[in-house]
């Protein structure tokens, strides 16, 4: 049975696309969600890709969070269905209050857009179980809202539950502890800032190494199936 | 009409990279006694009826504010305050 992975629009999502192509390339079969549209139409993981999901008004994905479709992710990600939230799906998943944490501008004020180089450090999560501990990989950063911001108290909870997913090698925007992706406790839900859908064919990216956090769900999927 | 003036400000200990810049900014107007520069927002409701304040505080905790970075004070607007005034 080919895994359903679910890739929601909002008004402003760029990467819904890409993503949706990441996840074809990786076996799975793609399902477009509508914002609006608070149907899952039983999919097995989604994920909330980039853009500027309601022009950033207010902040980025502040609105986003309140969209139909995000109600019905929300009680589903507690209930423990994957879901993967990429640059402006990782600020809407720290609106919605499934991840710690915020992302606010970057500390120089500039966009960043490079191809950047992470390093994987939890690798039990459903979207890193594909990848070695420690293992550096390449993937396009493009953000300008994209410094991980906490208090103390948390960065050292995610700290010391091994909840910090990803680390920048060389911090791009500023972020705390140059934390690139974390996950909640029970590891289904990840943010990342970085962008796994651009990196998962030669032609359109720096590696493959994208392809990773879409094929670790399938993996995740077929684990917890049977 | 009955307003009711959100301010959102940044928590203290979060960087304010904009209010640094304008701060970096005022020097070429010639101004150099300025120590810090903290950008917020301003957000005006206007009720139907009533002012409610418990309803605007649900709205900025849960909307306006994002209680993991920035604080709000929510506050009548006074009688006479010109917010519409044109400059």
């Amino acid at each position: 049975m080919t895994a359903r992975v679910g890739v929601v629009t909002f008004p402003g999502s760029l990467d819904d696309g890409d993503a949706a192509r990441a996840v074809r390339l990786a076996g799975a079969e793609p399902v477009r969600l509508w914002h609006a549209d608070p149907q899952l139409h039983g999919v097995d993981a989604v994920v909330l890709p980039g853009g500027f999901s309601y022009g950033d008004y207010l902040r980025c994905g502040a609105i986003a969070r309140f969209a139909a479709v995000m109600e019905t992710i929300v009680d589903a990600a507690r209930a423990g269905l994957p879901v993967l939230g990429i640059c402006n799906g990782f600020q809407i998943l720290c609106e919605a209050h499934l991840l710690p944490g915020a992302l606010t501008r970057n500390q120089h004020l500039h966009f960043r857009n490079r191809d950047q180089v992470l390093r994987i450090e939890s690798v039990g999560t459903a979207w890193t179980n594909a990848f070695q501990p420690g293992q550096e990989v390449l993937i396009p950063v493009k953000n300008g809202e994209g410094c991980y911001v906490a208090d103390a108290a948390t960065l050292d909870q995610l700290e010391a539950e091994g909840r910090v997913v990803a680390r920048y090698v060389g911090n791009p925007n500023g972020s705390q502890r140059d934390i690139a992706a974390i996950t909640n406790a029970a590891g289904n839900v990840v943010g990342i800032m970085p962008h796994p859908e651009h990196a998962v064919e030669e032609l359109t990216g720096p590696s493959l190494d994208g392809l990773g956090f879409f094929t670790s769900a399938l993996k995740h999927l077929v684990g917890t199936a049977a | 009409m009955p307003r009711v003036v959100v301010d959102v400000m940044l928590k203290p200990e979060i960087l304010d990279p904009q209010g640094q810049a304008v701060a970096n900014a005022l020097p070429r107007l010639g101004v150099e006694d300025v120590a810090s520069v903290r950008i917020g927002r301003r957000i005006e409701i206007d009720f139907i009826g009533e002012p409610d304040l418990n309803q605007t505080r649900e709205i900025a905790d849960k909307l306006l504010a994002n209680p993991v970075i920035e604080d709000f004070t929510i506050r009548l607007a006074e009688d006479g305050e010109t917010v519409d005034a044109q400059p």
